[in-house]
């Protein structure tokens, strides 16, 4: 299997060396890519992991007695502990290969669907992703819960004297993300889960955007659920991970019915198999599984103290870079937060700054982010959000910033 | 004044465009476009008559006049609205009949699909099959 050099200081020039997708052009002008929130980029180690996979190993798990079977059940549940390790998770069968976060948010809801009574209150942030509204939605209708929302200040921080005020013993679950998708603010998950522990209440914990940043430690943090996306974290599309606490898991019941995960199957009754086969129907995403576990050996080896420094010096230039613009503003300007800056001009729709950035070679996101609640709260149609990774530099910053010069006067 | 076909306004933009050397121009003339826009009523502004697959909002409402059909437009986003005065500049003061049987490859030629993002795109295919909704709703009602 590829191995992963561990650099001795952080040398951004031989960590973008690793990325082969950083050499290409895009409208004749070098690639400067700033969309990491919304899927991160793939060393060349991960990438020969997944040829490697493709070229020599490829077999179906856990059932096969042959050669191949073995070694890809070997790779796969392997790159299980590599994520029960990195998110220091207390057994292997608590660490749930998902199809992503959307995925494992929904296996919770689903399962809570048939725990959930009327009148029981579910509690959701006013900073998530639509992934954590939607399913609390669907699953209020069905069991006649009640949604309660955290809201949000002006500087894109959470109202935790709010949030106190909501919490009761009907509280049964709260839904927050680590790190807000469209701002980047970093939300006090330990202040959340120990407040809703004290009236028993259970956290899911959305980390799709804190864990490419910051290594998040479910014990320590105390969390009931923590879902990740392997592909916002150098590793591929389609593969996520569920953490859940012991009582829990074994409390929902299955996701999905099919192979895997059942004990026994007659006609008159299936029995289940034990965690984390009850929630991991079918054949999973094999390959995907092996290359995120390659993918955390790749960010342990930089590390992520030295990630989260470098992307904090990115952040901290760029934040100053651009509010020299005048006219520019920027959303989310919590203390804590990881390297997302989500801004507008005044005037100027953000996509017609997207538009010119993307001619200048440099990608951004823009539009409402999959946060709708968020831009009606600041009352804008959206903004343009670059976001940063530990292999972007800060020459990239100064041309997204030349970039939104210039869109500026093209467009005002 | 005699009214120019589809296919000669069409070919009228591409030699408009032609005469940019880079994209900078191309998007300043498009932008200026833009704000020439036959723009629509502010009562047509509303859920009814917006477009859905843009990221910026855009309405469009159209007018049956002498078997022609008028088309007004508005976007909160100036680029959009450069696309749209494009459109509808080709087919406002058309017959329903020669909005439908019009090509629109001429959004190719002037290297507009080709290098707006995927969802921009989406968002021309959008406007395209709007105007062309409204030559089949305006065609069927004179039919009658």
């Amino acid at each position: 299997m590829a191995s992963v050099s561990t650099p001795l200081t952080f040398d951004v020039k031989s960590i973008r060396k690793d990325f082969p997708i950083l050499n290409r052009k895009v409208n004749e002008k070098p690639l400067v890519y700033f969309d990491n929130a919304a899927t991160s980029q793939t060393p060349q180690q991960v990438i020969d992991v997944i040829v490697e996979y493709y070229s020599n190993y490829n077999a179906n798990i856990h059932r096969g007695v042959h050669a191949l079977s073995q070694e890809a059940t070997d790779a796969y549940e392997q790159a299980r502990i590599k994520l029960q390790k990195h998110f220091n998770i207390p057994n292997a069968y608590q660490t749930l290969f998902t199809s992503g976060t959307t995925h494992g948010i929904n296996i919770v809801a689903s399962g809570y669907a048939e725990i959930l009574k009327e009148g029981d209150e579910v509690v959701v942030s006013a900073l998530e992703h639509h992934s954590n509204i939607v399913p609390w939605q669907m699953l209020c209708e069905k069991t006649g819960a009640v949604l309660k929302v955290i809201p949000m200040t002006d500087n894109g921080t959470l109202d935790m004297d709010a949030f106190e005020q909501l919490l009761s013993d009907k509280t049964k679950l709260v839904f927050v993300n680590h790190v807000s998708n469209a701002l980047g603010t970093v939300n006090p998950i330990e202040f959340i889960i120990e407040k809703t522990h004290a009236v028993g209440g259970a956290v899911l914990v959305d980390g799709a955007q804190a864990a490419p940043h910051i290594n998040a430690d479910v014990q320590a943090l105390d969390v009931d659920f923590y879902v990740v996306s392997a592909h916002k974290m150098c590793g591929p599309t389609g593969v996520g991970m569920l953490y859940g606490k012991e009582k829990w898991l074994e409390q929902l019941p299955p996701y999905q019915g099919g192979g895997e995960m059942i004990d026994q199957v007659t006609f008159e009754k299936t029995t289940y198999a034990g965690l984390p086969h009850k929630f991991e129907a079918g054949t999973p995403n094999i390959c995907g599984g092996i290359a995120f576990g390659a993918a955390l050996d790749y960010m342990n080896a930089i590390g992520f103290e030295n990630i989260a420094a470098y992307e904090h010096e990115l952040l901290e230039y760029a934040t100053e870079k651009l509010k020299a613009i005048d006219g520019l503003r920027i959303y989310g300007e919590s203390k804590e937060k990881t390297a997302v800056i989500s801004f507008n001009i005044e005037g100027i729709h953000p996509y017609d700054i997207g538009t010119i950035l993307d001619k200048l070679g440099v990608a951004v996101r823009t539009g409402h982010h999959c946060a709708q609640p968020i831009m009606d709260f600041y009352k804008i149609p959206g903004t343009v959000r670059a976001s940063f990774a530990f292999y972007n530099t800060k020459e990239e910053i100064d041309v997204l910033v030349a970039g939104v010069e210039r869109a500026k006067n093209m467009l005002s | 004044m005699i009214m120019s076909s589809i296919q000669e306004i069409q070919q009228e933009i591409v030699e408009e465009f032609e005469m940019f050397d880079d994209w900078m121009q191309r998007y300043e003339y498009m932008i200026e476009l833009g704000k020439s826009l036959p723009l629509i009523d502010e009562k047509y502004k509303t859920d009814e008559y917006i477009i859905k697959g843009c990221q910026s909002k855009v309405w469009v409402h159209a007018d049956l006049k002498d078997d022609k059909i008028e088309f007004t437009a508005d976007s909160d986003a100036i680029i959009t609205k450069g696309i749209i005065a494009i459109l509808i500049r080709s087919f406002s003061g058309q017959p329903p009949q020669e909005i439908l049987d019009a090509d629109t490859s001429f959004i190719d030629e002037i290297g507009l699909k080709e290098h707006l993002s995927p969802t921009r795109a989406n968002g021309l295919v959008s406007m395209i099959k709007q105007i062309k909704l409204y030559a089949i709703a305006y065609q069927a009602k004179a039919g009658n």
